[in-house]
């Protein structure tokens, strides 16, 4: 069996899993079965990953498929498509996965719905290994629905809560509003290369250049890039989802679905290389994602929230690296963030439980360095990877970002590519300074985070606002955020005016904090007994382990030139060779193959991390006991908003869809009904008219009689 | 200045249209005075009225049945009818109020389109009757009749005798009859308390 | 002669018959005027005979058949009214209005006027016991 027919057959495993545990779900038996039903399937799938990416190996792409459809225009072939690109994100998307359903078996262990949790979950990673190995466009389509299918189910899981129904719908709907220009694009790209598959799609766009259905298809694609992978102005559904259940946070939103996005660009990126107006837009929304996000995340007082945002604006990170010409480097960043981000989520996960709140002021006052030691440790690798400190992981792959863009932004270097384009360097430089912002703001929010997490934090004025805050009438459920704010401020006026004005500025997300409680009895039960017992069960604290292992090591693999990039492949699926840079024949700049660390991005990239852990050090030392974040200043408010992303999404999209909605139901029970109701009652008023003639005097009706006779008469007598 | 004989085309004419507004005046008031008994009376004068129309188009056998039978039978027939319902004897406000403005409007529109249709149909047709005296003889319908029209004939002697059964199986008292006798009674005795024989009489 | 008179003369008997049937209230009445229909389609046929002078003298022929009908008919529709005059006391067409609708186009009814000379035969307005009333 060649190593594409196994990648072919890949997903069948996760797909057996989601169909026995759906079978066990439905049936109800076998309840002990579930867990090693969750797990098994997947790792063993994990494992063949692994053993797709050896038995790849170096080469050029290789595909294995079976014509399904043979229709009159472009055939659909069931396909996988192995080159190094899709190996090296199964293997991504195998471990990720392995460890959350590990993960699950005990975090999850108290939930009545665990089992279709967990078919939820296989089916998802069945669907996400079609997107990764497809070869076809419209099948990868399929995969991609299917998984924004199951983050709606994932999302919604704690139905009870209507925030967690509004989560999933807001998810669902918005990624799929970006959906519909994604399939117009592969429609598009079809047309133009007259295949769905991937390789014809990348020869036609080598051939053809960026002009007619290329490029119009590469503009479309963005759509669903922007949705799937949170970038604005498709940003507002990914900090909401965090209403649903941790691990999934962990799996789904920080390293595969919304790698999605990611990964079609890098897949396709031929088609976007050659197209200068795609990388414009998503180098102009990466920008502004990255540096709104990483704000926003600064403000957030929720824990799952800030690693949310953090998520958004790393993700807009990647984008910005692609869209600056380094596909290596934006694959790089995607593997290590996602294996730190996941850390991240699932040690969240942990202290959630453990402290059954998961608000970071509340958290700083719950002394958890020395409740949970394994996390903190653990915890802090992730943060340090996020900040990008070396020689954790994330400092390499952020800095080959920097690296990339500076690369492009300059010209330096030999630049040979194949098609004699490579992006203008004008996105060269947004992406560098992009970065390098992103990089400050990022250093400061994880370092913020260790801080209320783990930080020596006395006691202040903060704990005080807290609880004049809930000591309050408790306002009704805080169903925005914008609008509970003046209840709060007025609420909070019974102290004395210090605390009134402490209340005040923080009432807001002392409100929200309220909510984040884990309030259904079973989470309360499962705190209880997590607050008196070990750390956490062997089962959450393995995942940690390992993610913390591999993102301690991953980031060496950029140290040497060229090892990842002879792993990962050239972009138009041709094997990456030396002699291939120099000879001129690389599909992008040839110095975005290079990751190891180049010393002016590196420098820079480093006094970025300085100046922001130095910020927060300082605003911690001159409040101490409050948040540091108050060194936004009047941005605070604003980015913990998100900047009003949803207030517009509302504005634009909701409210004219709302009232659209009632002017149809009004038309459709006025107008059209009011027809309807129209005829009957014309008919019962003509009736009642008719009614009237008939008098029962039989002279009358001669009459009438007569008078048609008459006139019959005189017709024929005159009509001629 | 020529004379005009009675029996010349010309005076045919004249004299038809003396007799004819006579029937017509006769005909009108039949059917506009408030007496039931003149109205009655008005139709025998345009009956006879016709059959002097007959005698002018030299269909004499056919005016003098219209003598025997219309004004001899059925005027007479209408006048029972009027006693037996006990008509109001006398004038009486007899007309329909409410249709009567219609019933006109339909009669002059049924006039209107007959004349004009009529007066444009036979704008040059002259005929003299006098030409078919010899087929208007009762000798020359009876002839015809027996000759050409001895099936119809017989259909309507069977028509005759199915009118004559039905009108005295309507018109008879039978079972019913004893009820509807003590109710003619009862009516009649409210109004004349000493005379249910005449009351009585009448009703056969 | 011309064909017009007599024509002429029948349409508009025929008119003022149409007249009568519609406007009378009275049956015998409406009889009467019906009597004025036959006639008038009796002089069409005596007419249209002498004018055509046709070999089997057709239209005197079927002037007495119409006769003939038009005397059994009066016969038989005096009958029917004096059943409808024993069953409700009153021999006025308008009056029997049971297949009406209620609400529908009133003809009004103009009260009978007493009439002094005839107090003896009784109104007939007043139905007798056996009378079917609205």
């Amino acid at each position: 069996m060649t190593t594409a027919t196994l990648a072919l057959w890949l997903p069948v495993l996760p797909l057996f899993s989601a169909a026995a545990l759906a079978a066990v779900s439905l049936s109800g038996r076998a309840r002990a079965a579930v867990p090693a039903l969750a797990v098994l399937p997947i790792a063993a799938a994990a494992v063949l990953t692994f053993v797709v990416l050896f038995g790849h190996g170096t080469g050029a792409a290789t595909e294995s498929r079976i014509r399904y459809a043979a229709t009159g225009g472009p055939e659909l072939w069931l396909g996988a498509r192995v080159d190094g690109l899709s190996a090296l994100i199964a293997v991504l998307v195998g471990v990720v996965a392995t460890a959350v359903q590990l993960y699950s078996v005990s975090y999850m262990a108290h939930e009545e719905r665990y089992t279709s949790y967990s078919a939820l979950i296989s089916l998802f990673t069945a669907a996400m290994l079609v997107v990764v190995y497809s070869t076809d466009l419209l099948v990868l389509l399929v995969g991609w629905e299917v998984m924004g299918a199951c983050s709606y189910f994932l999302i919604g899981h704690h139905w009870e809560r209507p925030e967690a129904r509004s989560a999933s719908i807001k998810a669902f709907l918005v990624t799929k509003f970006g959906d519909v220009p994604f399939l117009l694009g592969i429609l598009f790209l079809a047309h133009g290369a007259g295949s769905f598959r991937v390789q014809p799609i990348l020869q036609h766009a080598i051939a053809q250049g960026g002009h007619g259905y290329t490029a119009a298809g590469a503009i479309l694609l963005i759509g669903g890039v922007m949705g799937k992978s949170a970038q604005i102005p498709l940003q507002t559904w990914l900090p909401d989802a965090m209403a649903g259940p941790t691990p999934i946070s962990a799996l789904i939103h920080a390293a595969t679905m919304v790698a999605a996005g990611v990964y079609v660009v890098a897949r396709l990126y031929p088609v976007f290389l050659v197209t200068t107006a795609a990388l414009w837009i998503l180098a102009i929304a990466a920008a502004l994602t990255a540096v709104t996000a990483a704000l926003s995340a600064f403000a957030q007082r929720d824990l799952k929230r800030i690693l949310a945002y953090s998520t958004v604006s790393q993700l807009a990170l990647m984008v910005g690296a692609l869209a600056a010409g380094g596909r290596d480097a934006a694959i790089f960043h995607l593997m290590s963030h996602g294996a730190f981000k996941a850390l991240l989520f699932l040690g969240a996960g942990v202290i959630i439980h453990k402290a059954g709140t998961g608000d970071v002021d509340e958290l700083a006052t719950q002394s958890l360095r020395r409740k949970l030691p394994m996390t903190c440790v653990t915890m802090t690798i992730g943060l340090a990877a996020l900040a990008g400190f070396p020689p954790f992981s994330g400092f390499f792959s952020k800095e080959s970002i920097a690296g990339a863009a500076y690369d492009t932004a300059t010209h330096s270097g030999p630049t040979k590519s194949l098609l004699g384009i490579t992006p203008p360097s004008g996105i060269g430089w947004l992406v560098l300074a992009a970065t390098l912002l992103t990089g400050f703001l990022t250093a400061a929010y994880a370092l913020r985070t260790w801080w209320m997490l783990f930080g020596p934090l006395e006691h202040g004025w903060f704990r005080s606002a807290v609880e004049v805050s809930s000591r309050q009438p408790k306002a009704p459920e805080p169903a925005g955020h914008a609008g509970t704010a003046a209840e709060a401020a007025t609420a909070a006026d019974a102290t004395t005016a210090a605390e009134v004005a402490a209340a005040g500025e923080w009432a807001l997300e002392a409100l929200v904090a309220e909510s984040l409680r884990e309030e259904t009895e079973a989470a309360e039960q499962a705190a209880a007994k997590a607050k008196s017992g070990p750390e956490a069960p062997r089962a959450e604290l393995l995942p940690l382990v390992v993610l913390a292992a591999i993102t301690t090591v991953f980031g060496f693999v950029g140290l040497n030139l060229g090892w990842f990039a002879t792993w990962l492949g050239d972009a138009d699926g041709n094997a990456y060779r030396a002699s291939a840079a120099d000879a001129g024949k690389l599909i992008q700049p040839d110095g975005a193959y290079h990751l190891a660390p180049a010393l002016l991005s590196t420098v820079l990239a480093l006094i970025a991390l300085a100046l922001g852990l130095g910020l927060v050090l300082a605003a911690a030392r001159a409040k101490p006991g409050t948040d540091p974040n108050h060194v936004l200043g009047f941005l605070r408010k604003p980015a913990f908003l998100g900047f009003r992303a949803d207030d517009l999404q509302d504005a634009i999209a909701v409210r004219p869809v709302q009232v659209a909605a009632d002017a149809v139901g009004f038309l459709d029970t006025e107008v059209v009904d009011g027809y309807v109701r129209g005829s009957g009652a014309a008919a019962r008023l003509l009736g009642e008219g008719l009614r009237r003639i008939q008098t029962g005097n039989v002279q009358l009706y001669l009459t009438g009689v007569l008078t048609g006779v008459v006139v019959i008469a005189a017709a024929l007598g005159f009509g001629r | 200045m020529t004379t005009r004989a009675l029996t010349s085309t010309t005076g045919v004419e004249i004299t038809f249209v003396l007799i004819g507004l006579l029937t017509f005046g006769a005909a009108i008031l039949t059917v506009t005075v408030r007496n039931l008994v003149h109205a009655a009376l008005w139709l025998v004068v345009a009956l006879g009225g016709l059959a002097g129309c007959y005698l002018l188009l030299s269909a004499e056998f056919v005016a003098w049945v219209q003598v025997l039978i219309y004004v001899g039978a059925v005027a007479v027939l209408l006048l029972f009818g009027l006693m037996l319902t006990r008509a109001p004897i006398g004038r009486t406000t007899e007309l329909d109020s409410g249709n009567r403005w219609a019933a006109a409007v339909v009669g002059l529109a049924t006039a209107g389109v007959l004349v004009s249709v009529i007066a444009d149909a036979v704008r040059s047709t002259w005929f003299d009757p006098r030409l078919t005296v010899a087929t208007g003889t009762a000798k020359s319908v009876g002839s015809s009749l027996f000759r050409y029209w001895v099936l119809p004939f017989e259909l309507l002697s069977v028509l005759l005798l199915a009118a004559l059964v039905g009108a005295i199986v309507l018109s008879r008292r039978d079972v019913s009859a004893d009820a509807d006798t003590e109710a003619e009674a009862e009516v009649t005795e409210q109004s004349q308390p000493k005379a249910p024989a005449q009351a009585t009489e009448a009703e056969a | 002669m011309h064909a017009i008179y007599p024509l002429t003369l029948a349409a508009l008997l025929f008119a003022v018959g149409v007249y009568g049937v519609l406007a009378r209230r009275n049956a015998v009445a409406v009889l009467m005027a019906i009597e004025l229909l036959l006639n008038a389609a009796n002089l069409n046929l005596v007419t249209f005979s002498s004018l055509l002078r046709d070999q089997f003298g057709m239209g005197q022929v079927f002037t007495v058949f119409l006769i003939t009908v038009a005397a059994a008919e009066t016969g038989l529709g005096l009958a029917i009214v004096l059943l409808l005059y024993r069953n409700r006391g009153t021999a006025a067409i308008d009056d029997a209005r049971e297949l009406g609708e209620d609400g529908a186009l009133g003809l009004r009814r103009i009260p009978q006027q007493a009439d002094g000379e005839d107090g003896a035969a009784g109104r007939t307005t007043s139905p007798a016991p056996k009378a079917v009333t609205k």
